[in-house]
């Protein structure tokens, strides 16, 4: 494996350029700026036009992201988002910045053109930038489950949960989410915590995800969930819980906080506070920016009914739970956990298969939703306290 | 465990469940053996959709992985299909299409 290495001593496995618009009326202009080299520059943004902590913090985590190399920031210039600080946290991290403000500059095209020569000339900049080895201690490495069915818990969230077993024994990071997907867990994984005060506050984060949902009227539980077998929340958590392995939980983080040392992390991703701004993460891609936000180099996404995004910034390895739904998006899918259910593989062979496409694709396999050219990203309101204390113990 | 003991499609996640979780496809009125007793399945069940291995009261709660999945609405005999209809949740109710909840 080889990275990239950055000012902060983190290495990023991608070199690509940001194009980061700062509203939504900037969107379509920071789309076209991306347009000629869709692989070197990567569109992410917020879409609000009302100032939110959460979202300044987030974009700038995703701005000096390690898979970041330079970065290209798409402003209308009425809108409230913070570009001046913004800007600067992107030009302290040693990162190449400019803004480009659709009202000062003259226009649409105008902004345009100017975005697309920064790009053309970092892209050639960051293709001959030099790389140093990486192992898999310089990995922070995310999983999320989307699509999930009752083959999800069974197949492949337990042999992602076990291939995180082995990355986290090699030095890595790790880390898990969506506690509105671990409702029903609270107690089995709080005797998982290093101290436990941490175990109290990992209840503590799942108890606060059960009242925000139970507020909206809704879990996190889709209508495809039921038809693929799952019931109820619990049932679904229970499966969810599977991705985590059996290793020591070394703390709880929140979106954009970065793990200090190699181990399992739970990411509490359900805001502070009233309940506000709507569902916590309104769709799966919300979860995978929050953990890049916290640093997460590639992200394992299980699936049972077959969900086929990747991310912008960070590669998406796919894992296939359900053989059926394998043979149906073959494509779109990097690992076949199905063969479990048909007695061609064990979860230890698929779990090898998982550490072996980690290794693979830090040192540039291009995972299938890559090559595909899939790029989603979503970030929205939210509002959060910072952890506490025992949240990130010894 | 011999095949004509329990359906070899049917696992067991862990030794105290009250479900079989379905590792393939049955087929709408096929005859399938549970610890030895023969059940009629009066519908087709898809990949990952649990039967039951005993009987649940209406009021218990139904485990799956050794752990509540939460309780059941009616009470529900060994072979029956387990699903929204019979099982709901303890936290938060299971939202269908169409606008029920469950």
């Amino acid at each position: 494996m080889r990275g990239w290495p950055r000012n902060d001593g983190r290495k990023g496995i991608r070199n690509v350029v940001a194009v980061a618009y700062l509203v939504e009326c900037a969107h379509h202009v920071a789309r076209q700026i991306a347009a000629p080299d869709p692989e070197a520059a990567h569109v992410i943004g917020f879409p609000g036009c009302f100032p939110n902590p959460y979202a300044q913090k987030m974009m700038e985590r995703l701005c000096t992201h390690p898979n970041v190399g330079a970065v290209c920031l798409v402003s209308l210039g009425c809108e409230s988002f913070d570009r001046a600080a913004l800007e600067r946290v992107v030009r302290d991290s040693g990162r190449p910045v400019i803004s480009v403000t659709i009202q000062s500059v003259g226009g649409t095209r105008t902004a345009i053109a100017a975005g697309r020569a920064f790009v053309a000339e970092q892209t050639a900049l960051l293709a001959t930038a030099p790389t140093e080895p990486m192992a898999l201690s310089d990995l922070v490495i995310g999983t999320v489950c989307g699509g999930s069915d009752g083959t999800s818990g069974i197949t492949s969230n337990p042999a992602a949960g076990m291939a995180f077993d082995r990355l986290i024994a090699a030095g890595a990071t790790c880390i898990f989410e969506e506690t509105g997907e671990l409702i029903g867990c609270e107690g089995i994984m709080a005797a998982r915590a290093a101290t436990p005060e941490l175990g109290a506050e990992l209840t503590r984060a799942v108890d606060k995800a059960a009242r925000y949902y139970a507020t909206l009227g809704y879990g996190s539980f889709a209508a495809g969930n039921a038809d693929g077998g799952l019931t109820t929340i619990e049932e679904k958590s229970l499966g969810a819980y599977m991705k985590s392995g059996q290793s020591q939980i070394a703390g709880l983080i929140k979106p954009g906080d970065i793990p200090p040392r190699g181990g399992l992390y739970l990411m509490d991703v359900v805001p502070d506070g009233e309940v506000r701004f709507g569902f916590p993460n309104i769709s799966d891609n919300a979860e995978i920016v929050e953990m890049m936000a916290s640093g997460a180099h590639l992200t394992l996404f299980v699936t049972g009914r077959g969900s086929v995004v990747g991310s912008a910034l960070a590669p998406v390895i796919k894992i296939a739970a359900n053989p059926h739904m394998y043979r149906r998006l073959a494509e779109d899918m990097d690992i076949n956990a199905g063969r479990i259910l048909e007695g061609a593989a064990t979860l230890d062979m698929v779990a090898d298969e998982i550490v072996a496409m980690v290794r693979d694709v830090a040192a540039g396999l291009q995972t299938r939703s890559e090559a595909l050219g899939h790029q989603e990203f979503i970030l929205t309101y939210k509002s959060f306290e910072p952890i506490g204390p025992a949240c990130l113990p010894g | 465990m011999p095949s004509c003991d329990t359906d070899p499609r049917l696992l067991l996640l862990h030794p105290g469940d009250s479900v079989f979780v379905l590792r393939d496809q049955i087929a709408a009125g096929e005859r399938i053996f549970l610890a030895g007793q023969g059940v009629t399945v009066p519908v087709a069940l898809g990949l990952g959709h649990k039967i039951a291995r005993v009987a649940v009261p209406k009021g218990d709660k139904v485990l799956k992985y050794g752990a509540p999945i939460g309780r059941a609405s009616v009470g529900i005999a060994p072979g029956d299909h387990v699903h929204t209809h019979n099982l709901v949740s303890d936290y938060t109710p299971t939202h269908q299409r169409g606008g029920a909840l469950a």
